[in-house]
């Protein structure tokens, strides 16, 4: 089937404002928003510029607006788009060139709530157990693969800029719902501040983007109940 | 704890304050107390009262006694803070520019200030004429 291909393009060495660039390409129903790109890079202007690891959802490098919601480009096939597709690089991160953004904030607010495991106790002889239960309790955070597909899907981090994120609150669920994790205190700090899990307005918009199914603003909310709890 | 911090924004993101904590709780229990007095006031004035007979004598009648001077105060003071609160998060999310967003609030907190003065000043200062 024929595709027409939009993409928002911009090159910082050329244009002021990124400007739409249109591609007919020949695809398969079964083919990829990424094999679309591939082509296009490939075959018609080889100065497309778009991040991609490993193709497979894994990675986390392709995450890009593809006709006005955040998927990766590796997850999403032709079939369920139809014959005109817009991608778009993600929104609230500054643009470097086309598709790719410069995802610093994203990792400094990562970096924020410490996304490791704190416990100054001394480990025991083997290793520290925990029970099926107890690793159950924080599976869903351990699914995400830092694509930033929430953080820029939710308005207000596109506004002020100064929001952690739902991927950086999610990563702190990951760690103070672990059994074996001391370190809660520490990362209160930066989730109770004024850019911290209180800025959100549960739009929804991160669970709905999110493409490993975590539920994003559910996960946000029980972090919201920990540091209430913690205080009162 | 060993200060991590290089940079101003990762300071801000480390700092460590409650009030916005407090302030989500204090917007959860005025929210509820304010649902029960608005309930009251209507119940007293528009269910209890014909809402037609209702004029000044009434009103400083009512306004004379310290009860409904705190009653009304209290609904004063909740409506105002509560609805001052979301009005600043709703400039946090909505106005980009922080010059413009600093200004903005500085003409809607006055604002509120001036009406919770206004109202305040009524209240408890005013003479209503009635022994």
């Amino acid at each position: 089937m024929q595709v027409t291909l939009k993409i928002l393009r911009f090159d910082p060495g050329k244009n002021a404002k990124p400007e739409w660039h249109t591609y007919q390409v020949e695809a398969e129903p079964t083919d990829r928003v990424l094999d679309l790109l591939h082509k296009v890079k490939w075959e018609q202007d080889g100065t497309l510029a778009f991040r991609r690891s490993c193709g497979h959802g894994i990675c986390g490098s392709d995450a890009m607006l593809i006709n006005g919601r955040n998927r990766l480009a590796c997850k999403t096939l032709v079939k369920d788009l139809g014959s005109v597709i817009t991608v778009e690089p993600i929104r609230g991160l500054p643009v470097e060139k086309d598709l790719v953004v410069d995802m610093e904030p994203f990792f400094a607010a990562y970096r924020a709530v410490k996304p490791y495991l704190i416990n100054e106790e001394p480990p025991p002889a083997r290793e520290r157990l925990q029970s099926p239960e107890e690793r159950e309790r924080y599976d869903q955070g351990t699914k995400c693969i830092l694509c930033a597909s929430c953080t820029t899907s939710c308005p207000v981090f596109w506004v002020n800029g100064t929001y952690l994120g739902p991927a950086a609150i999610v990563q702190a669920h990951r760690f103070l719902f672990d059994s074996r994790d001391r370190g809660k205190r520490e990362r209160f700090k930066a989730l109770g501040s004024a850019s911290g899990v209180w800025r959100c307005r549960t739009a929804y918009n991160c669970t709905e983007a999110c493409p490993r199914e975590i539920p994003v603003t559910q996960l946000i909310e029980e972090v919201k109940r920990a540091i209430l709890f913690d205080r009162f | 704890m060993a200060i991590r911090s290089k940079r101003y924004a990762e300071a801000r993101l480390e700092a460590s304050s409650n009030l916005e904590l407090y302030w989500w709780v204090f917007m959860r229990i005025s929210g509820v107390v304010l649902v029960f007095l608005l309930i009251g006031h209507m119940w007293m004035n528009a269910v209890l009262t014909d809402l037609n007979s209702i004029n000044y004598d009434y009103v400083a009648k009512r306004l004379s006694q310290t009860t409904w001077k705190v009653y009304d105060w209290l609904i004063l003071a909740l409506a105002l803070l509560h609805g001052g609160n979301g009005l600043r998060y709703v400039l946090d999310d909505w106005v980009r520019n922080p010059a413009r967003r600093f200004w903005t609030k500085v003409v809607v907190y006055s604002l509120l200030a001036f009406l919770f003065f206004l109202g305040s000043l009524s209240l408890f200062n005013h003479d209503f004429g009635v022994n």
